[in-house]
């Protein structure tokens, strides 16, 4: 596959579908911790490389799926 | 469908009143007026027109109106117009006066949006549903076979969100009025699943009225930045309430009381600011109704709601009443929003009591930056900023509560709220 000019992705927390589970603050204590509700709050600036794998796994564990990687 | 452009019957308004006629206007008056709405012959035409008018919607996003028409324009498929006339903000009241007084510039506006974009299916949706105007409007434009596109009217549910974009798709869909997370914006994926545009009925009459007159004579009201007039309500400090319509840019206090009966200026309703009276004559005249001007105040124009606040009454207690019904008014889908309203709301409630705890300012302030920029619609971030603006301008009477003093002589409410606040699941749909 060619190599491709990728802009850096970000966290992004659907709020309507996110039930406060937690899970994400746990797996991603980095860049994502919990309001005093238990909802999530993000780092709003893009996930550094080393973080990369982490914040996917991370956006595959939410049990609501409401996390997500989004480009700009 | 006519091609060419009809010479206006009249001449047009440079100045103020442009929208509001001295009498409502039936489609005969109208049509003496203003003459058939000049259809462009297909779709897109009227966009470089209203993008040279620089006209923005009149809702309360103040968002460029040639944008969302270009987006909609530019998507295949059925696409949706809908006129958006909710007006829930409960202090508002241009939006119905608008539709009792001139119905048919409403509608014309909305056909030629319709035609703009290449819609064929468009919508009314209003807070009092099909009021007698816009049925008499609706049937006597039938008639004479004005409308391309035929109009369907719903009621908006008495909910403050209804107004709200996606809600309003959403309750058009069939669904509750509720916001959804965007993207896809619903110009993007709307109403069952069509690019939809969604305007303000202001905006739409502007447009009828840009598309007759020009951008130019558009921009011969207003400032360079924010051209054209907007429609106010404002309340004065007797309660009693008048729908204004105005130049942008006008000062502030052409419009709202500045003198010793005045302790504050509300500017944008209950999602905008409260602001402290400058003592500077200087001041005051550079206090201006356009955002450009009222940001740097934190405020903004928001839907046009100016009140200017009696002296008499305590601004807290004032604050207070209306968070609370903010509070009531989250759809409740977003945790920050779900949680944090109603304590902010609770936390406003004590101090605008006799010696309120120490610690509840802090917290009201801290739950404010908690849920700001945080739900998937801007209801958190609207009542952060009023609660924000009513915490630093009403600062010498939350001291003055902590003594166990308020300098309220009449406790009257004075900002208007709906009789009940709907509480029930139903009250959505």
């Amino acid at each position: 596959m060619a190599q491709t000019l990728k802009t850096p992705e970000t966290l992004m927390v659907n709020p309507i579908d996110c039930t406060g589970h937690g899970v994400c603050a746990e797996l991603l204590p980095e860049l994502i911790w919990l309001d005093e509700w238990g909802y999530p709050i993000v780092d709003p600036r893009p996930v550094p490389p080393q973080l990369d794998r982490e914040a996917r796994r991370t956006v595959a564990a939410c049990p609501a799926l409401a996390l997500k990687l989004m480009r700009r | 469908m006519t091609t060419t452009m009809n010479e206006p019957a009249t001449r047009p308004a440079t100045t103020v009143p442009r929208l509001l006629p001295a009498a409502p206007e039936d489609l005969r008056r109208h049509l003496a007026r203003y003459g058939p709405a000049p259809y462009r012959g297909r779709a897109g035409l009227l966009i470089g027109d209203i993008e040279a008018s620089g006209l923005t919607g009149r809702g309360g996003a103040a968002f460029p109106v040639h944008r969302k028409l270009a987006i909609v324009a530019q998507a295949r498929g059925r696409k949706v117009v809908v006129a958006n006339g909710a007006e829930s903000e409960p202090a508002s009241r241009k939006d119905e006066l608008l539709l009792r007084a001139a119905p048919n510039l409403v509608l014309d506006g909305l056909q030629l949006a319709a035609e703009a974009t290449g819609a064929t299916e468009a919508h009314l949706y209003t807070h009092y549903g099909a009021t007698p105007e816009i049925l008499r409007a609706l049937a006597e434009r039938a008639a004479a076979g004005l409308d391309p596109v035929r109009v369907t009217i719903t009621q908006a549910p008495p909910r403050f969100l209804a107004g709200q974009e996606s809600a309003l798709v959403n309750h058009l869909g069939g669904g509750p009025a509720r916001p959804t997370f965007q993207p896809p914006r619903v110009t993007e994926r709307g109403l069952r699943g069509a690019p939809t545009l969604v305007q303000n009925v202001e905006t739409l009459a502007h447009i009828a009225l840009i598309a007759r007159y020009g951008p130019r004579w558009f921009r011969a009201a207003g400032s360079r930045a924010e051209p054209g007039s907007m429609l106010t309500t404002v309340y004065s400090p007797d309660g009693k309430c008048r729908v204004i319509e105005t130049e942008i840019g006008t000062p502030l206090k052409n419009l709202l009381s500045s003198g010793p009966e005045t302790q504050a200026w509300l500017v944008g309703g209950y999602h905008g600011a409260w602001l402290a009276l400058p003592q500077a004559a200087l001041t005051l005249d550079a206090l201006t109704l356009d955002n450009g001007t009222l940001k740097k105040y934190g405020a903004a124009a928001g839907a046009g709601v100016l009140a200017a606040l009696p002296s008499d009454r305590c601004g807290v207690t004032e604050a207070a009443r209306v968070v609370g019904y903010l509070a009531a008014e989250s759809a409740g889908q977003c945790g920050p929003c779900l949680n944090g309203l109603p304590r902010i709301a609770a936390g406003l409630a004590e101090l605008a009591g006799p010696r309120p705890r120490r610690a509840v300012r802090a917290d009201v302030e801290r739950w404010a930056g908690l849920v700001e920029g945080r739900g998937a619609c801007h209801h958190p971030d609207g009542t952060v900023r009023f609660v924000r603006s009513a915490l630093t301008v009403f600062a010498p009477e939350l001291s003055r509560h902590e003594k166990g003093q308020c300098s309220a002589t009449n406790r009257r409410p004075f900002l208007p709220l709906p009789d009940g606040i709907p509480t029930s699941e139903d009250d959505w749909i």
